[in-house]
């Protein structure tokens, strides 16, 4: 076979991935005067973040000014059930009101407060109406302030080149190799640092609110450079997806329904999540309707609705409702807003909500109850990074957004990613610039190892026989569900697990049709790799952890068990085997710990 | 629901055509569930975009008989029984295969737009915008780029040659926003009459018509820009409508 051909491209810093996290790194890295390149699955503007409906969170203090970024941060690993890492957890909370004020000097337009200032909204696992919005469209206005911002500062952008795998020279990274959509030919980056920002693995299961392109691409090319991950049994199922009609089950409905007046309820009428307070959030959860009720506006002398629990409660109870028999029609729980709140209101504060049901369910928002099920929405688990600097364990690798881990613990709060994404892609747009500075000279490159990557995408071509990577994708998406959803065993883990590997050795044999040039066939067949990769590190940490937690939930291991609660289960890539690991979580200072004891 | 037919467009620039396909069709479904059902069972190579499922992020712009609009949002039963449906790419920009178009004409236009200039905070280092002075540019910023106003905008449709000096209605309301914008200082003026060539609009509405975030694309974005061109060129009464806040109503 002849040498496979590609082209080169040289930079200081190369960013992959341009939702949140990634712009606002290059948009950092570039501020630092080094060359940087931004690489992205889709067009530029379409990346995950533009999705994000209900805000960024962040202690601005403008609409309760009793709220700093003490609560923000206790609020946060409490939601993770304490096992996110404390020190990025704390930078994120202190740091999250200057990012937000940024986007607004690069001229995002936030709904105001009756001063002029950002108005704040209210949302699950929050003690203070925190959360930074545009209507039900915040991400929108992020991405696409980021994005407008990003194009002025000389940042070369790489749009619809897939990253296939990370280069290195030696012990430290030196590149990324892919190809382009656009027309199949092959890719290479050179750089002295690399920032992944390439989102989540939400494509592995069947019913989920993740696009396409949530294949676990950074989580993958991560390890397979020898990268720790950390955490990855840990996935968020979103409570509130459409159910019906089939066709959109999964999209998300917004946890600003709730944090605007919305309301679950069973098929007997029953605001059921009074049922469903854990002993841990007892203190600041209140036990009947008329104190949730007070709650909205006075928030200083009354506890917190429980339809705004985290998101992993809220999901088990929902999901509890169903298995008893008390659910909706098809197969959710009710969520009613329209009983509660004024038409005007509704269409003013969830306009993209009502057009979405409108549009797609037939459903008048303002009207009817909506019928809601969980959705797999969102991983915990990632790359796992240095707080401070965002590097991996790998050197001049960075991390930040949704692939990188530890930040969120076992449970993620709403409205706490579009932050994250802010405050940890500027942290690592800057260290990946200060790294490359420092490093000098030139990055090499094993011309033999990308041609064999080369290579071995252009196999499923050339194939006979051989099966259709769609089938693929969707037996594993479907193993994933049923076998490592929501609540899982270990017996149902192990068949998992025999499954994955049944999937591998069917996709090393996929056949694609067609030619190179945007042949989404191919594409998905590209990115089994990763989507088994990650599905296959999934399943190992949720079975390493013998305790249930946040986003995992264990039939066989119900409770929740404090030696659990201080390690991280890591995974790392050994002689061609994902090795498993428990490793304790960073100890947080005495200081910190003590905004624990004050209040219940 | 009976299975449906679909007319899709297959090829690359040089030689394509319609290709007929019978799928079947379930409750509630979209054009683009129906484009990912022929992909998955007969047709694993067709190139389409897509990423959010839910009309938001304007990646699936499709012509479906003929008409610009979002294949995500665009339900199933609203045809006729037995209708054939035709889908094909949107024809303003260069075909790279099957419904994919090479849109890049709109990334270079977002770049000429010049950017936000920011005024000096208040006293105390904060902003303050009122909600009354975000409303109307916050209109323009729900747009999702789906690029369906380009596409059907004649100025451009069938005349290659006005591409380089015209923006489209989609950087008409980029730049209304940033005029409208609270805190931009920036005079736009000349850029808007010769680079991004407003004056061959002639106000068919037309993409109006088919944006799917319902903006005013016309009403509120390019008459109120095309009438203040004239005040617009005498710096001093620019400066003043800019400072006074005060701003003409939209016809
Ligand atoms: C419907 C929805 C609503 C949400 N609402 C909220 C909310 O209100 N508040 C909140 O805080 N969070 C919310 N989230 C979560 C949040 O939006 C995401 O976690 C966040 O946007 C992820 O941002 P990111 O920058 O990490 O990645 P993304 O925005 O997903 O960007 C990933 C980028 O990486 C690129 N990429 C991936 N793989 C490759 C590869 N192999 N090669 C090249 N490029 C690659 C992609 O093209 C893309 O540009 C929501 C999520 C969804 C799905
Ligand atoms: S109104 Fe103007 S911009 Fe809009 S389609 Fe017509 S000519 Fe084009
Ligand atoms: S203005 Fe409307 S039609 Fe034009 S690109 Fe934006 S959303 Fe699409
Ligand atoms: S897929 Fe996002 S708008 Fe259609």
């Amino acid at each position: 076979m002849a040498k496979p051909e590609y082209e080169t491209h040289e930079h200081d810093v190369i960013v992959i991935g341009a939702g949140g996290a990634g712009l606002r790194a290059a948009i950092e890295a570039a501020a630092q005067g080094v060359s940087v390149g931004l690489i992205c699955k889709s067009l530029l503007g379409k990346a995950h973040t533009v999705m994000a409906e209900g805000g960024i969170a962040a202690a601005m203090g403008n609409v309760w000014p009793e709220d700093n970024w003490q609560v923000h941060f206790r609020d946060t690993m409490r939601g993770g059930k304490m096992l996110n890492n404390w020190r990025m957890a704390q930078l994120h909370a202190q740091e999250a009101p200057d990012r937000v004020l940024e986007l607004e000097r690069f001229g995002a337009l936030f709904d105001r407060t009756k001063d002029g200032l950002i108005s704040q909204r209210d949302f699950g696992g929050h003690r203070y109406a925190r959360l930074a919005h545009v209507g039900d469209r915040t991400g929108l206005e992020m991405i696409r302030t980021l994005q407008y911002h990003a194009i002025h500062q000389g940042i070369d952008v790489y749009m619809e080149c897939k990253v296939e795998r990370l280069l290195k020279d030696g012990d430290r990274v030196a590149g990324a190799f892919g190809y382009w959509r656009n027309t199949g030919q092959f890719v290479m980056f050179k750089a002295k640092a690399v920032v992944l920002a390439t989102g989540g693995i939400g494509k592995a299961w069947k019913i989920t609110s993740n696009s396409w392109e949530y294949t676990g691409d950074g989580h993958a090319t991560a390890l397979w450079a020898g990268a720790d991950l950390i955490d990855m049994e840990f996935v968020q199922f979103h409570p509130t997806g459409m159910v019906w009609p089939p066709s959109v089950r999964g999209i998300l409905v917004t946890e600003s329904v709730r944090g605007d007046g919305g309301t679950l309820k069973n098929n007997q009428g029953e605001r059921f999540m009074f049922n469903y307070i854990p002993e841990f959030f007892k203190g600041e959860t209140a036990d009947n309707i008329e104190e949730a009720e007070r709650w909205y506006a006075d928030k200083k002398n009354n506890r917190r609705t429980p339809d705004l629990l985290p998101r992993d409660e809220v999901a088990r109870a929902i999901n509890s409702e169903v298995k008893a028999g008390r659910g909706s029609p098809h197969g959710g729980v009710f969520l009613d807003i329209c009983t509660r709140r004024p038409a005007d209101y509704i269409r003013k504060r969830l306009p993209s909500m009502y057009h979405q049901f409108k549009e797609l369910a037939n459903v008048d928002i303002t009207r009817e109850p909506m019928e809601v099920g969980p959705t797999c929405h969102y991983v915990m688990g990632g790359v796992r990074v240095d707080a401070d600097s965002t590097q991996a364990t790998v050197a001049g690798l960075f991390a930040a957004g949704e692939v990188a881990g530890g930040m969120h613990g076992s449970n993620r709060l709403g409205g706490n990613s579009l932050s994250d994404l802010l405050v940890f892609g500027r942290r690592a747009g800057l260290h990946a610039a200060l790294y490359a500075k420092n490093l000098g000279g030139t990055v090499t490159i094993d011309r033999a190892e990308v041609e064999s990557v080369a290579r071995a995408a252009l196999e499923p071509f050339s194939r006979s026989g051989g099966e259709n990577p769609y089938a693929i994708q969707a037996e594993l998406q479907e193993t994933m569900h049923t076998l490592v959803g929501i609540i899982r065993t270990e017996a149902e883990m192990r068949q998992a697990l025999a499954k994955i590997e049944t999937l591998k050795e069917r996709a090393r044999k996929v056949r694609v049709e067609g030619g190179r040039v945007y042949n989404p066939g191919w594409h998905i067949a590209l990115d089994l790799q990763s989507l088994l990769t990650v599905a296959e590190c999934t399943t190992l940490a949720a079975l390493e952890r013998k305790e249930s937690r946040g986003g995992h939930t264990r039939d066989d291991h119900p409770y929740t068990d404090d030696t659990w609660g201080k390690v991280n289960v890591v995974l790392r890539l050994r002689d061609g085997r994902v090795q498993v690991s428990r490793e304790p979580l960073p100890e947080m200072p005495a200081e910190l710990r003590a905004l624990f004891q004050e209040r219940k | 629901m009976p299975p449906a037919t679909l007319k899709v467009f297959r090829g690359q620039a040089a030689q394509g055509d319609f290709r007929e396909y019978r799928v079947d069709v379930d409750e509630g479904m979209v054009v683009l569930d129906v484009i990912h059902r022929i992909q998955a069972t007969q047709a694993p190579d067709l190139a389409c975009r897509w990423n959010c499922k839910a009309g938001k992020c304007g990646s699936c712009s499709a012509e479906v008989n003929g008409k610009p609009r979002l294949m995500c949002m665009t339900r199933m039963d609203i045809f006729e029984p037995g209708e054939t449906i035709s889908v094909a790419p949107i024809r303003t920009f260069p075909l790279i295969r099957d419904l994919v178009t090479d849109v890049s004409y709109n990334y270079v236009k977002a770049r000429e737009v010049p950017p936000l200039r920011l005024r000096p905070p208040d006293a105390d280092g904060k902003y303050r915008m009122m909600q009354e002075d975000v409303d109307r540019p916050q209109e323009f910023h729900k747009c999702i780029e789906c690029f369906l106003c380009q596409d059907v905008c004649h100025v451009i449709r069938d005349h290659e040659e006005h591409k380089p000096a015209f923006a489209g209605p989609r950087f008409f309301i980029k730049i209304a926003g940033l005029d409208m914008h609270p805190l931009d200082t920036l005079n736009r003026t000349e850029f808007v009459r010769r680079q991004a060539g407003i004056g061959l609009c002639n106000i068919t509405k037309c993409c109006t018509e088919v944006c799917p975030e319902h903006i005013h694309i016309t009403d509120n974005g390019i008459i109120p820009m095309k009438e203040r061109m004239a005040d617009d060129f005498d710096p001093i009464v620019w400066l003043l409508r800019k400072f006074r806040g005060g701003r003409p109503e939209p016809a």
